[in-house]
């Protein structure tokens, strides 16, 4: 069981082509101070959201970033975003690092670095039309496309699958999925090299997600865009995402190419999500292991000592409270493959194979 | 509200004839007019238009409406008015008050009659109709333009302190807070003459009627943008967490255009409202503090005054008191319903309470 032995001293994101990569973040921390007092406030603790988390994305490329809620996903994303001010580590983009650097300094970093939200009724301003939402973001950095700005967003619009003609539209007028396409289009405006894409389609309707998804992912093969692509739905990450990092209570916990990390996970934690994957199954003849975890995540302001899974892993034994597990590559592993856990553990196919959104019989 | 099936396909392809979005959210039933235009012309319809298409069906909204243009156009036009009378404001006409019975109009109701449409004032003989109008003047230039100088200060203050937060928002609410806990009408009372005798420069001793006004504006907008910077304040507190404030910022724009192209916007409903509720209130205190003798002085032309001046002769002369009380009481009343109107008909949600 225990019989593989660690690499010494790989860290993640740390890998030989770490130059290439588009986005690169080092032990990136985001933790948020806990206040007491009226007048005088001093800080009695600190909730560690993100906790030390390192990764990079290629151009191009799409990384899925899932975890159950409040596992840190979203701060990530923003904190990448530099909507979030990180307390620590580094995060570069495009060579540039752009850690603590201002909004107005980071113009063209800006530029390349877009994000799609998840809720497209917040997302819009509801006092602007479908044009001026679109334009705003040309105007904010003085790009003046060919044929102007209306031009621009009308083709965005297109691109997206609205019709051109709803330019001069409300976004109350539209439906979530039209909305969330509105959102991609605005984006898109800014012709970026990388999408933070926070939960994009988890607040839409089922029959809706496949077909933003499949939008997102005809956006990515046109204009060779990378994508840091959060997520809760495995299935939906799965389709999406050619690598994907499980994360837990602020931690990488596993990170691996698509096919390695859905038929040969090794993380506790990833076996126990992807068990929970539902299945399509009338025969009721599936035989695979069903792994329930007990208990809630702990809580981020006191986290469990050692491996921070360990209060909930059917497997914790007294190193885990005592060791933190490196994210490291084990041996006889896939390139790439990553996990944090000490008694990790290759199981073939936990889940059954997930059929991937079905491609959206629009037509 | 439906998901609608989208007609049109992931591909790009779009530009299928019929509308998608005919039905729209919360206010289907004022579509039903408009869908036949929407088939041919794709244009949407502003929040605004469609504020305005709910104010239109509000017959409480729209009386009040017409009586407020009313009011101000009688206001703007006040010297044709009074030309068509005869009688300025301060013209006295010596032959309809008798001086055997202390300077009472001769004839009933005050001593209404072809010459004097809404009677004579006792004492000084000047024409009420043209007092009246001239005082409407001032009311309502007093009412509009202190509210909108409290309206001004109290959105930029109300979003400063919402938006930046931390000492900022501390300092500026326990402004607000001292501002709405002062004695307002005691203080207006005091500080008046003070204030006056600061900046006055005519030589005969006399007031100068500008410099009262100015005085009596900047004193009654003082305490009234307090209310506006509240609500303000709440109001961007939660529009500033939504997700197009994060998106705006992503994109590279800095806080004055969040705080005006993207938030200001959504604020003009209670922003209205604040301002429609706002002029009622501040003729209110006008009349009340020149009634007390702080605001405008006779002989010029003014409600308040006016009333100060009726409740002396009240007993014999009743109607001197009434017609400008009831004028008072029927602006005062259409300006607040229609304010009211405007609430409804820009946040259809609210509940009538």
């Amino acid at each position: 069981m225990s019989t593989t032995k660690n690499i010494p001293a790989q860290k993640a994101g740390e890998s030989s082509v770490s130059s290439q990569n588009l986005l690169e973040v080092e032990n990136l921390e985001v933790h948020f101070p806990i206040r007491q007092g009226i007048v005088f406030q001093r800080q009695v603790g600190a909730v560690r959201a993100v906790d030390g988390i390192s990764f990079g994305v290629k151009p191009g490329e799409s990384l899925g970033l899932v975890g159950e809620s409040g596992c840190g996903k979203s701060t990530t994303g923003r904190a990448v975003t530099r909507l979030l001010e990180p307390t620590g580590g580094t995060v570069r983009f495009d060579g540039e690092d752009i850690t603590h650097k201002k909004v107005a300094s980071m113009r063209t970093a800006r530029q390349n670095l877009q994000m799609i939200f998840q809720d497209p009724y917040s997302s819009l301003n509801p006092r602007h039309t479908v044009g001026t939402i679109i334009e705003t973001p040309m105007k904010l950095n003085g790009i003046n496309p060919e044929g102007g700005h209306k031009r621009r967003a009308q083709e965005l619009l297109e691109i997206v699958g609205l019709n051109p003609e709803h330019y001069n539209r409300y976004p109350n007028e539209f439906s979530g999925g039209q909305r969330q396409r509105i959102g991609i289009a605005r984006a898109l405006a800014l012709k970026p090299k990388l999408i933070v894409a926070d939960e994009p389609v988890s607040a839409l309707d089922v029959s809706i997600q496949a077909q933003v998804v499949n939008l997102l992912q005809d956006l990515q093969r046109e204009f060779g865009l990378a994508f840091l692509f959060i997520a809760h739905d495995l299935a939906v990450v799965r389709h999406f995402s050619e690598r994907v990092a499980v994360m837990y209570l602020g931690k990488i916990v596993e990170i691996a190419d698509r096919e390695t990390l859905y038929s040969r996970p090794q993380h506790p934690y990833t076996h126990a999500l992807l068990s929970a994957v539902p299945e399509v199954d009338p025969d009721g003849a599936s035989n695979r292991e069903r792994i329930r975890l007990t208990g809630d995540v702990p809580s981020p302001i006191n986290p469990p000592s050692g491996c921070r899974f360990r209060t909930r892993c059917w497997k914790a034994q007294d190193i885990c409270a005592s060791q933190e597990p490196p994210l490291v590559q084990l041996i006889g592993s896939a390139d790439g493959h990553q996990a944090a856990c000490h008694f990790p553990e290759v199981k073939q196919v936990v889940a059954a194979e997930v059929t991937p959104p079905a491609p959206a019989s629009a037509e | 509200m439906t998901q609608q099936p989208q007609q049109i396909s992931p591909t790009g392809e779009s530009g299928t004839e019929e509308n998608p979005v005919a039905e729209t959210t919360a206010t289907a039933d004022s579509t039903a007019t408009e869908v036949t235009s929407t088939n041919t012309a794709v244009v949407g319809r502003s929040p605004a238009r469609m504020a305005w298409t709910r104010l239109k069906r509000d017959k409480v909204s729209m009386v009040s409406l017409v009586l407020t243009v009313i009011f101000i156009l009688a206001a703007i036009f006040a010297p044709v008015l009074t030309a068509l009378g005869g009688w300025g404001p301060i013209t006295s006409d010596v032959k309809s008050i008798n001086p055997d019975i202390g300077n009472y109009p001769y004839g009933h109701f005050g001593g209404i009659s072809a010459k004097h449409w809404l009677g004579v004032e006792p004492g000084t003989g000047f024409d009420l109709f043209a007092r009246i109008v001239y005082g409407l003047r001032t009311s309502l230039a007093v009412g509009l333009i202190s509210a909108l100088l409290s309206t001004v200060v109290g959105v930029v203050v109300g979003l400063a302190a919402g938006y930046f937060g931390g000492w900022i928002d501390n300092l500026l609410s326990r402004i607000m807070d001292v501002v709405l806990a002062f004695p307002q009408l005691l203080f207006i009372i005091a500080l008046t003459p003070v204030i006056q005798n600061a900046f006055q420069t005519d030589q005969h001793g006399g007031t100068d009627e500008n410099l009262r006004l100015a005085v009596l504006i900047l004193n009654i907008s003082a305490f009234a943008w307090a209310y506006t910077a509240r609500l303000v304040r709440g109001q961007v507190l939660s529009l500033r967490e939504r997700e197009f404030v994060d998106a705006s910022r992503i994109m590279g724009a800095g806080w004055v255009h969040i705080l005006f192209r993207q938030l200001l916007p959504n604020l003009w409903a209670p922003i209205l409202i604040a301002f429609a509720l706002a002029v009622p209130a501040n003729i209110t205190t006008e009349a009340a503090l020149s009634y007390l003798g702080v605001g405008v002085v006779p002989p010029n032309p003014d409600w308040g005054a006016l009333l100060s001046q009726a409740s002396e002769y009240f007993l014999i002369d009743p109607t001197y008191l009434f017609i400008p009380g009831v004028l008072l009481l029927v602006l005062v009343l259409a300006l607040n319903l229609l304010g009211d109107g405007v609430r409804d008909a820009l946040d259809p949600r609210a509940n009538r309470s």
